[in-house]
């Protein structure tokens, strides 16, 4: 099944990335070029075969852990701050979202 | 007389550091004056001598105080995909050109730890994405503009990606050292193009924090140098657990790699898979391939013929979970809390859209596309649910061969580096080259790449893949073989 451009459109909102037209009619031809390649995976009967996310679960269990609900970080605040493109008072800014 | 201090590695480096034979400043400066010297390159993206020099003369106070780190004074650079505080952090991309990191990652920290000298970072494909170092998007060291990276072997050449600046550092000796990270073989292939050794762990081996993420299932740290002894050193110094900052760090405790090197290699049972040595290889990669499976029987091993029948379905596997993961990972890029923000927008979703065209390039923004669409309603189980399962296969596919074998052999690549600009844009040309690293990434299982050979004048890797904590016993073979071979010795003419 091919994409067509209202499909590429549709993705690019989702993905929140402004694609000129030039790079929408590119993206179109590249994806469409690679899910060529997909079908054949597709077509595996994967019928009572359980997904894999962690690779090592293929081999032993593996449990995520979580870790204790305290508090460990310092207040690093400034040095977490100094690469935002815009900080006012500690605070991120961001331009309005509530009229 | 002993090798000029580029041309030692980092066992012989840190003996020779730890005897005070040389300081670790002589040795900063050199190296130093060898990335210089090199620039054209376009290794290194970012360097910055005081902080090597500061870090290079408190290893020699250390040697000289006594307790000093095994690796003291030995010098590294990273992949500008590990965060550092001491360099800007770019991931090779605009969205990040300007960004300075907090903390340091893991692994960083742990080379640290070790007494290791950071002489800068490295150039890599933009969020660790390509084959060939040609979607870097951030200018190299000492040049204005942004330019490919440069294969030592032939400059016309691509040395291959995602982690080619660390490649090209450690093969034309601007480093003894260099981390990489491997996410479907961006270890193993640039270390095969540019003729040095690296070793990507098992999955959870190393620490990811702080290694800006890209597939997080996928992602692992390893290191890159000139033989196998160093990889040994090094990886022992980077993996650990990390339970408190990676979830998906393993519960395993850190080992000395460097335990079974000399180990004997009579009776090990190399397993050769048939898909691996097919019609698909380049003619003299599969001679290289062939000459050192027959080095490795004359060693004592045993050559078994062995399956992986899905490998070429894990390309179409690999680009639907990596690019899946990767639309997750790089959301946090929105101009907020760092990074590029556009300069003009109407409103915030507007702010977003235009920062994010601007600040990431078309592979970035390709994978960005592949992974929202899979993971969109209508088609996750089609595309990311199926491609899960299917990895599961490969994985099992594996533990099959195993069950024949101590260790799988094969080429690391079908092709020797390609020139810059051959594959012309066709991203779907770069895919299907990565078919014989993939397989093991998706088994989360370690591999390296070692040189074996030449095609015409450009190297070829031999890659190995070992059992799920098999790093040793790669370590081990891939060390025999350079005891008893020198292509790992070879240097690129001029270096």
């Amino acid at each position: 099944m091919a994409l067509n451009s209202s499909d590429i459109a549709r993705i690019a909102s989702l993905a929140k990335l402004q694609l000129n037209s030039d790079e929408s009619e590119r993206m179109l031809t590249q994806i469409n070029g690679f899910f060529g390649l997909v079908e054949r995976m597709q077509a595996v009967d994967t019928a009572g075969t359980e997904p894999l996310a962690h690779p090592v679960a293929a081999f032993q269990d593996v449990t995520l852990r979580l870790r204790e609900d305290a508090v460990s970080e310092p207040d690093d605040r400034a040095a977490n701050q100094r690469s935002a493109p815009a900080v006012e008072n500690g605070l991120f800014l961001v331009p309005k979202v509530i009229e | 007389m002993s090798a000029p201090l580029h041309h030692r590695g980092v066992a012989d480096l840190a003996r020779a550091l730890a005897a005070r034979e040389v300081s670790a400043e002589e040795t900063a400066r050199h190296f130093l004056g060898r990335m210089k010297a090199h620039q054209d390159l376009a290794a290194f993206v970012s360097v910055d001598e005081e902080a090597t020099l500061a870090q290079a003369r408190a290893a020699d106070a250390a040697l000289a105080a006594g307790g000093a780190g095994a690796l003291a004074g030995v010098p590294i650079a990273h992949k500008d995909i590990f965060v550092t505080t001491g360099w800007p952090s770019t991931a090779g991309s605009r969205m990040l050109a300007d960004y300075r990191s907090p903390f340091d990652a893991t692994v960083v920290r742990k080379l640290a730890e070790a007494g290791m000298v950071t002489l800068g970072k490295l150039s890599c494909d933009e969020f660790a994405m390509g084959s060939a170092n040609e979607n870097v998007a951030v200018p190299a060291a000492g040049l204005d503009a942004v330019s490919p990276v440069r294969n030592p072997w032939d400059r016309e050449r691509v040395p291959g990606g995602s982690s080619g600046g660390s490649a090209v550092a450690v093969a034309a000796a601007l480093a003894p050292a260099a981390t990489g990270t491997d996410t479907g073989g961006s270890i193993r292939q640039p270390a095969s193009f540019c003729g040095i050794t690296g070793i990507k762990p098992t999955y959870g081996r190393a620490s990811r924090y702080g290694m800006i993420a890209f597939a997080s299932s996928l992602d692992q740290a390893g290191p890159m140098a000139r033989s196998a002894e160093d990889c040994a050193l090094l990886l022992s110094a980077m993996c650990g657990p990390d339970p408190d900052r990676d979830s998906t760090s393993l519960d395993v405790p850190a080992e000395d790699f460097s335990r079974q090197l000399h180990a004997s290699l009579e009776g090990l049972r190399i397993g050769v898979p048939k898909e691996f040595v097919g019609e698909g290889v380049a003619p003299g990669v599969r001679a290289a391939i062939e000459a050192a499976l027959a080095e490795y029987e004359k060693l004592g091993a045993r050559r078994v013929e062995v399956s992986l029948p899905r490998t070429e379905l894990s390309i179409p596997v690999y680009y639907i979970l990596a690019a899946a993961e990767a639309s997750s990972n790089l959301s946090r890029f929105d101009g907020v809390k760092f990074g590029h923000r556009a300069a003009q927008y109407k409103d915030l979703a507007e702010m977003y859209a235009k920062t994010r065209a601007e600040g990431f390039g078309d592979e970035v923004k390709r994978r960005i596309m592949i992974g929202t669409y899979v993971l969109s309603h209508g088609y996750y189980d089609a595309y990311y649910l199926q491609a899960q399962k299917v990895r599961r296969m490969i994985a099992d596919d594996f533990q099959q061969a195993f069950r024949d074998c101590d260790l799988i052999a094969g080429p690391a690549a079908p092709t020797v580096a390609w020139k810059i600009g051959e594959h012309g844009g066709d991203p779907v040309a770069d895919y299907l080259a990565d078919v014989f690293t993939l397989p093991a990434s998706l088994a989360g299982l370690p591999g390296m790449s070692v040189p074996c050979g030449f095609d015409g004048r450009m190297p070829v890797g031999l890659q190995l893949i070992g059992n799920y904590f098999g790093e040793a016993t790669l370590l081990n073979a891939a060390h025999r073989f350079q005891q008893a071979t020198d292509w790992h010795q070879k240097t690129p003419e001029g270096f």
